[in-house]
């Protein structure tokens, strides 16, 4: 079993408003320092065999398509090692 | 004419549109998001609602199902296709209109009488208006933010695709307040606010709404 993480973030030109009301309920919390919050996806997809080039360019495809939306959104994608 | 209204898993007023799609006069055909044909209409509406639980994003999944594989390319041959609210969300993740609908600014769900500005009648779905005609209709959202970059809305503007805009105040922080936009031909409309609810005296805000559902007649005749 293999991991692959693909991370969705909005682009940062983006207005992201949960991000804001995260950012907003953190002092009132008590928590203070934190100057920006953004919030983003993050997708864990399992792979029975190996991850190979083909398999993470198909990934890139699939983020690309359908986990990520291009107009507002960026994505990375990753290999996660199994521990 | 034969107008198609879809129904997807989660769709909430496509009996409000196919009853708005005949009090203008036309043919509501029910169509199902797993239909493989349009069953021979003459034009779409997608309907509001909450598409696959809005999961994902707002339309994101829809756009894949077997019918909008159909109205994607009969948007492309130049049917008119109107999507209202999460219709209109589902255009542009279909890539059939160009941005994309955010959060609202505010973060809650508005449900208001929204003032409107129709700046393009050349659309099959607006024809029946003037121009600059200033109506009121219901805008219910919870993700109904336009966004898109500025060489874009520059173009939309440019080419008068800006086919209504928030009047009196901007209910959900979209750009440039663009309740509506078309694509390049004219033929695909989304738009925010929900004019099908907004075609009979004795429910909602008036009959405002009713001109984009004659103006399918008025465009076939023009």
């Amino acid at each position: 079993m293999a991991r692959v993480v693909v991370d969705v973030m909005p682009k940062p030109e983006i207005l992201d408003p949960q991000g804001k009301a995260v950012l907003g309920a953190l002092p009132r919390l008590g928590f203070s320092g934190v100057t920006d919050v953004r919030q983003g996806k993050r997708f864990e997809l399992e792979f029975a065999g190996e991850i190979t080039d083909a398999v993470l360019a198909e990934v890139e495809q699939m983020a690309e398509t359908l986990l990520s939306n291009p107009v507002i959104e960026n994505f990375t994608v990753r290999v996660e090692q199994s521990a | 004419m034969k107008v198609g209204v879809v129904t997807f898993p989660g769709s909430l007023d496509e009996v409000d549109a196919q009853r708005a799609v005949t009090i203008g006069g036309h043919e509501a055909v029910e169509l199902w998001h797993g239909d493989h044909d349009l069953k021979g209409v003459d034009a779409v509406v997608l309907p509001g609602g909450f598409s696959y639980g809005d999961y994902l994003r707002c339309g994101a999944i829809s756009r894949f199902s077997p019918v909008m594989a159909e109205v994607i390319e009969a948007a492309g041959k130049g049917m008119p296709v109107l999507g209202i609210c999460n219709g209109f969300q589902i255009l542009c993740e279909s890539h059939l209109l160009p941005g994309a609908l955010i959060r609202n600014d505010h973060r809650k769900f508005v449900c208001r009488d929204q003032r409107l500005r129709i700046e393009n009648t050349r659309t099959p779905w607006t024809s029946a208006y003037d121009e600059g005609a200033e109506i009121t209709i219901v805008l219910k959202n919870g993700e109904g933010g336009f966004v898109a970059d500025d060489d874009t809305l520059d173009r939309l503007e440019g080419e008068g695709r800006v086919v209504a805009r928030y009047l009196d105040v901007n209910p959900n922080g979209s750009l440039r307040d663009i309740a509506g936009i078309s694509n390049e031909r004219g033929n695909v409309v989304g738009l925010m606010p929900h004019p099908e609810h907004a075609v009979e005296d004795l429910t909602g805000a008036g009959t405002d709404g009713l001109g984009f559902f004659t103006s399918l007649l008025e465009s076939t005749f023009a």
